[in-house]
């Protein structure tokens, strides 16, 4: 079985100080795997993250991705071998056009990133622009794709942040809360869009709309105090009285 | 569009020289070596979003380079050009290694740092570069034995390589290689989580601005026919650094205003108080405080009010309009 996995995490810690964010951690992920992470907030979800993107090292344990022992590479390079995250604040080029955003993305998928003497237009690179605008037109996004950043709306700009994972390439997708701060009908798209992936696309995912998380994943992970507490089909973490008790208060979901 | 604007400004430097009286020309061709010495810090303040104090450093080491070249081996432009320009790209590899792996308040004290050390070992090393009193005595330079001892000669090469410079500087920074330039300015965390390796491109974002500020100090050399250690001086760095500001970072055209306005203001003012400095840090709180895009920055911003509606905006067009509503 464990050759098999995609990503394999081994008795990782993670210490700030004095502080253990994350004890003893270990799973493994299969190929083509959703697997939701959940847990209170505090519980070491978004720090998790971070370990496996490269944005922090652990402080022990080793992390392997398809057999190679990525744990002290940085993020840029883990970015390149299909590790690819999106943000849980919106975090984008604020003062860069939709259209910018995705061919920064793009351009580096398609080997023009250093490209120094051709300047960039739609007649000059028509693959990447032809990609870019089917990017734009799945996530509903082509009529803004010209205007700047910042002058969006929040569940817009949620929707590029995803979407710039989404045309990164990944192999392994970590979304860390998709669906913050969306509405309903917002979040109701992005779910329709993350069900639509490609099957053999791994993907993790950090929620507190739990509708979300039992939606999309077929396996979850609870964190609480920095231990995996359970690691389960939906079913049974949506049965389990510890989980009901630490994560969602005494009454539990139906 | 573009080559149009280019070709204008081609004939309008050839022809300057029949208009304007030699006092004239020689203002624009300082505004022009300045105007180069600002676009290249601009690639660094106003492309990737690093705020230099140690331009002058470059500046310095391709004048007193192309200065002591002049001196020891030729006078002939292309060894004096290459030369002053190989010293500073030198200069800017290993100064560069350092300064790429810090950021923000930290890089502006690392270069300040490191064009203070050059300054002071330029203002030592007295048996080379005549120390406190400058480099002197340096033989006007010469194009394939021609001696350029008109300053319309200077005028002429300062301005051919003014364009050239400008036009690849405008294609540079809207190339692949640019835009992430300018990603790493908006947010280089995330130009990493996309997969790139943010380091390089400010090392070699150093490298391209410390060697094109070499060249117009080079440029300056011929220009002025002297160097003092005062053109190494972090109050150069300082200037330089306010021209890109006050024309407006992040444009091409608006360090080249930066620099004409301090030219032509210095060169108006000095003839009536010697207080030039004072005066600049006036026009300098004020750009800050009530215009802090910029020259260019309030032009761009007053047309487009002005224009609103009667441009198009630039659009995709290519998708199919019926799928896409």
């Amino acid at each position: 079985m464990s050759t098999r996995s995609i990503l394999e995490v081994n008795h990782i810690n993670k210490r700030f100080g004095g502080l253990e964010i994350l004890k003893d951690i270990s799973f493994q992920v299969q190929p083509g795997e959703r697997i939701g992470i959940i847990g209170p907030n505090g519980a070491g979800k978004t720090t998790f993250f971070n370990l496996l993107t490269g944005d922090l090292t652990p402080s022990q344990g080793t992390i392997t991705y398809q057999g190679k022992d990525v744990t002290d590479e940085p993020n840029y390079q883990r970015t390149r071998r299909g590790i690819v995250r999106t943000f849980q604040k919106n975090n984008l080029l604020d003062n860069l056009t939709v259209l910018d955003n995705l061919l920064l993305v793009l351009q580096r998928k398609h080997g023009l990133k250093n490209t120094w003497f051709r300047v960039r237009n739609e007649k000059n690179y028509e693959a990447l622009y032809e990609e870019a605008e089917e990017l734009l037109e799945t996530w509903g996004l082509y009529p803004v794709s010209n205007k700047i950043v910042k002058n969006l709306s929040y569940g817009e700009q949620r929707q590029i942040e995803i979407m710039l994972g989404i045309a990164t390439d990944p192999e392994i997708l970590l979304l860390d809360e998709p669906t913050a701060g969306m509405s309903q009908t917002e979040t109701d798209e992005i779910v329709r869009l993350l069900d639509d992936l490609p099957k053999d696309l791994t993907i993790m995912i950090v929620e507190h709309d739990l509708d979300v998380i039992f939606g999309l994943a077929e396996r979850i992970l609870v964190l609480h105090e920095g231990y995996i507490m359970n690691d389960d089909t939906p079913e049974t973490i949506r049965h389990d009285a510890r989980v009901n008790d630490i994560y969602m208060g005494k009454k539990g979901v139906s | 569009m573009t080559y149009l604007k280019f070709g204008i400004a081609v004939l309008l430097f050839g022809a300057a020289p029949f208009f304007l009286a030699s006092f004239h020309i020689s203002l624009l061709t300082e505004i022009l070596i300045l105007a180069i010495f600002a676009l290249s810090l601009n690639i660094l303040v106003g492309y990737t979003g690093l705020v230099s104090l140690g331009h002058a450093a470059f500046f310095g080491a391709g004048a007193y380079a192309a200065g002591l070249i002049g001196q020891h081996v030729s006078a002939e432009i292309i060894t004096t050009l290459l030369g002053g320009v190989l010293v500073s790209f030198m200069l800017a590899l290993v100064v560069g290694i350092f300064c790429m792996k810090v950021n923000g308040f930290y890089f502006l004290m690392l270069t300040l740092a490191f064009s203070q050390m050059i300054y002071s070992f330029i203002y030592q090393s007295t048996t080379w570069t005549g120390g406190s009193n400058g480099l002197t005595g340096i033989p006007t330079p010469s194009l394939l034995g021609l001696e350029l001892s008109n300053i319309v000669w200077v005028f002429y090469v300062t301005a051919i390589l003014f364009l050239l410079l400008y036009a690849g500087i405008s294609i540079f920074v809207k190339s692949p290689f640019g835009r992430v330039l300018v990603g790493i300015k908006e947010n280089e965390t995330r130009l990493k989580s996309m997969g790139y390796n943010t380091k390089i491109y400010r090392y070699v974002a150093f490298v391209i601005s410390g060697t094109l500020g070499g060249l117009s100090g080079v440029l300056f050399t011929y220009f002025n026919g002297f160097i003092a250690p005062t053109n190494v001086y972090w109050t150069m760095s300082g200037t330089v650094l306010i021209m890109v500001l006050i024309g407006g970072a992040g444009t091409m055209i608006g360090p080249v205003l930066g620099a004409a306005l301090i030219v032509i203001l210095e060169t108006v003012i000095a003839t009536y108080t010697d207080m030039w400095m004072l005066l600049l840090g006036v026009i300098f709180i004020f750009f800050v405080i009530f215009l802090p895009e910029g020259i260019y920055g309030v032009w761009q911003r007053s047309t487009r009010k002005w224009l609103k509606g009667k441009i198009p905006q630039p659009e995709l067009k290519k998708v199919d309009r019926e799928k896409v509503s």
